[in-house]
């Protein structure tokens, strides 16, 4: 199985983050992935987006210009890249910040208040994590066994005390 | 063996360096690949390492030319303008017979161009780069893994043979995080003739120069150094051959090129298309002979490229032009898609079979 994933947002909102956790969370799985991120003259309140791929099989090209799951965090991010899913895909929507619904009616489309559900569990720059914790529940690209040890490869020994509240992030999601 | 990690190709460039035992590097900032610079600002002050960050790129590489006059490892690392701008003191190192390490990510050009990957910098890499007649090791890697790996292997060939390397990569190769194996490397620096260290007054001094104001002196180390070169041509030329067994219809790709084109030929494989790959892995010296093997068998040849056509040329020569060569191309940060490959395989086969 391949997993070819768009993550896209904001800059600021965690989606480069998001993108290396679940590459992380397949590469302890064994699978071959790559993580390919947008770069260009960006900043804070830009777009940002990365190409995840996840797969069983060796990874031709990482870039991911039709993906089987886009995660659109930000309003752009849902209007560029909507028309780009292949058809029986999946959109993850973050339904706080983006007020319209998808159009698309071949998709499956999961809408999450992630940025709300971010605030009411008192991490409101965690929405990325959230919405991970919906993507690993309804994607099946990855399990949901030891976030753990995938969590530690990407929240560095400095930011420590960040790690429950990740954790909680990416439980809120799941259970949503 | 060592735990995979996830790492930038540009961070796997770096890391791989100080394994390989490079303890100087200097550069100055240019994207895509200010992430190697940044690593040896990092990593070099704690393991006793020299990083220094130049102010420019001709100054960066002639502190390589006085360092690798030394016979240690060291290294440079920029971006198509910075390359540019290092011609003049890789064509004197590869003049005063010198190894040492050259990355290029590459970026959209002519000019300043963009900041997108490309792979425009093929002739600039392969045919000199600089003035007269000489030619550097050029790899290039198409995973992160062979980030690493060509950048150890570049050391060891630069100073086998005492020709600068050059490992040439693009934007993506520099931004893409894949799992690495780090490997180990044995590497003790060896006690070499050529190098100005010092005589402890036991030996003649050594001298180190590519200035010969006479044309015998001249023209006696130019094919001597083509002597070398042609030792190259004949035992260092890799490339990876992929599906290639039965194939009616030949891509030609290499880096980030050769990853697309691997999805477009599985695809043409999977409609019934004859078709394979030849990766050039050393662009010089260019993997002449499986090619020229290929035009035997082939129809034709597609040479897949972020350029407007350079390693066709190669590809051309190679095979002597006994079957035609098509190219398929996007350029200024543009990257071909696998479908647009597909496209031109199909093409070039007469349709779906």
């Amino acid at each position: 199985m391949t997993t070819n994933t768009l993550i896209a947002g904001f800059g600021g909102q965690g989606v480069l983050f998001a993108g290396k956790f679940m590459a992380y969370k397949g590469m302890l799985e064994g699978k071959e992935i790559s993580w390919l991120p947008s770069y260009g003259p960006e900043m804070r309140g830009g777009t940002a987006n990365c190409s995840v791929i996840l797969s069983d099989e060796p990874i031709g090209s990482p870039i991911v210009s039709n993906p089987d799951v886009l995660i659109a965090m930000n309003l752009p991010s849902l209007d560029k890249y909507e028309d780009l899913v292949v058809p029986g895909g999946m959109i993850f929507v973050d339904s706080t910040l983006i007020e319209r619904k998808v159009e698309r009616t071949d998709v499956k489309v999961f809408y999450i208040p992630t940025t709300k559900l971010a605030q009411e569990i008192g991490a409101p720059t965690l929405a990325n994590m959230i919405m991970m914790g919906k993507f690993i529940k309804e994607s099946g690209a990855v399990t949901h066994d030891d976030m753990e040890a995938a969590l530690s490869k990407v929240v560095s020994a400095k930011r420590a005390d960040m790690f429950e509240i990740n954790l909680k992030a990416i439980d809120t999601g799941y259970n949503y | 063996m060592a735990d995979k990690v996830l790492m930038k190709g540009n961070e796997a460039i770096a890391e791989a360096a100080i394994k390989a035992g490079c303890r100087h590097y200097f550069g100055y900032p240019i994207t895509p690949q200010t992430e190697i610079a940044a690593y040896m600002a990092k990593r070099m002050p704690k393991i006793g390492g020299v990083f220094l960050q130049a102010e420019s790129e001709i100054s960066a590489i002639n502190m390589v030319y006085g360092v690798a006059g030394t016979g240690m490892r060291v290294m440079t690392s920029s971006s198509s303008p910075g390359v540019s701008l290092k011609q003049e003191g890789i064509s004197y190192i590869a003049g005063a017979d010198l190894p040492a390490l050259i990355v290029n990510v590459q970026r959209g050009g002519p000019g300043l161009g963009g900041i997108q990957p490309s792979q425009s910098d093929y002739f600039q890499a392969t045919k000199g780069g600089g003035h007269g007649d000489y030619h550097l090791i050029v790899l290039a890697p198409a995973s992160v893994q062979e980030m690493a790996d060509m950048t150890i292997l570049s050391f060891e060939l630069a100073e086998k043979y005492r020709v600068p390397a050059m490992l040439l990569a693009d934007g993506t190769m520099g931004q893409m995080m894949e799992p690495v194996e780090l490997p180990e490397v044995d590497y003790k620096p060896t006690e070499k003739d050529w190098t100005v260290t010092g005589t402890q007054m036991k030996r003649k001094h050594n001298i180190v120069n590519s200035l010969y104001l006479l044309p015998e002196e001249l023209e006696k180390t130019n094919i001597e150094r083509f002597e070398r070169y042609k030792a190259i041509e004949e035992n260092e030329a890799r490339y990876e051959s992929f599906m290639m067994e039965d194939a009616e219809y030949c891509v030609v790709a290499f880096g980030i090129a050769s990853r697309v084109s691997k999805n477009a030929v599985i695809a043409a494989r999977n409609m019934g298309i004859k078709v394979g790959m030849i990766r050039p892995i050393t662009l010089w010296p260019f993997p002449k002979k499986p090619l020229a093997e290929a035009a035997e068998k082939v129809k034709g040849f597609l040479s897949v490229e972020l350029s407007m056509g350079q390693m066709i040329e190669d590809v051309k020569l190679a095979t002597e032009c006994k079957k035609p060569v098509e190219l398929c191309n996007r350029v200024g940060g543009m990257i071909p898609t696998p479908e647009q490959v597909l496209e031109a395989i199909k093409k070039m086969a007469g349709g779906e079979k």
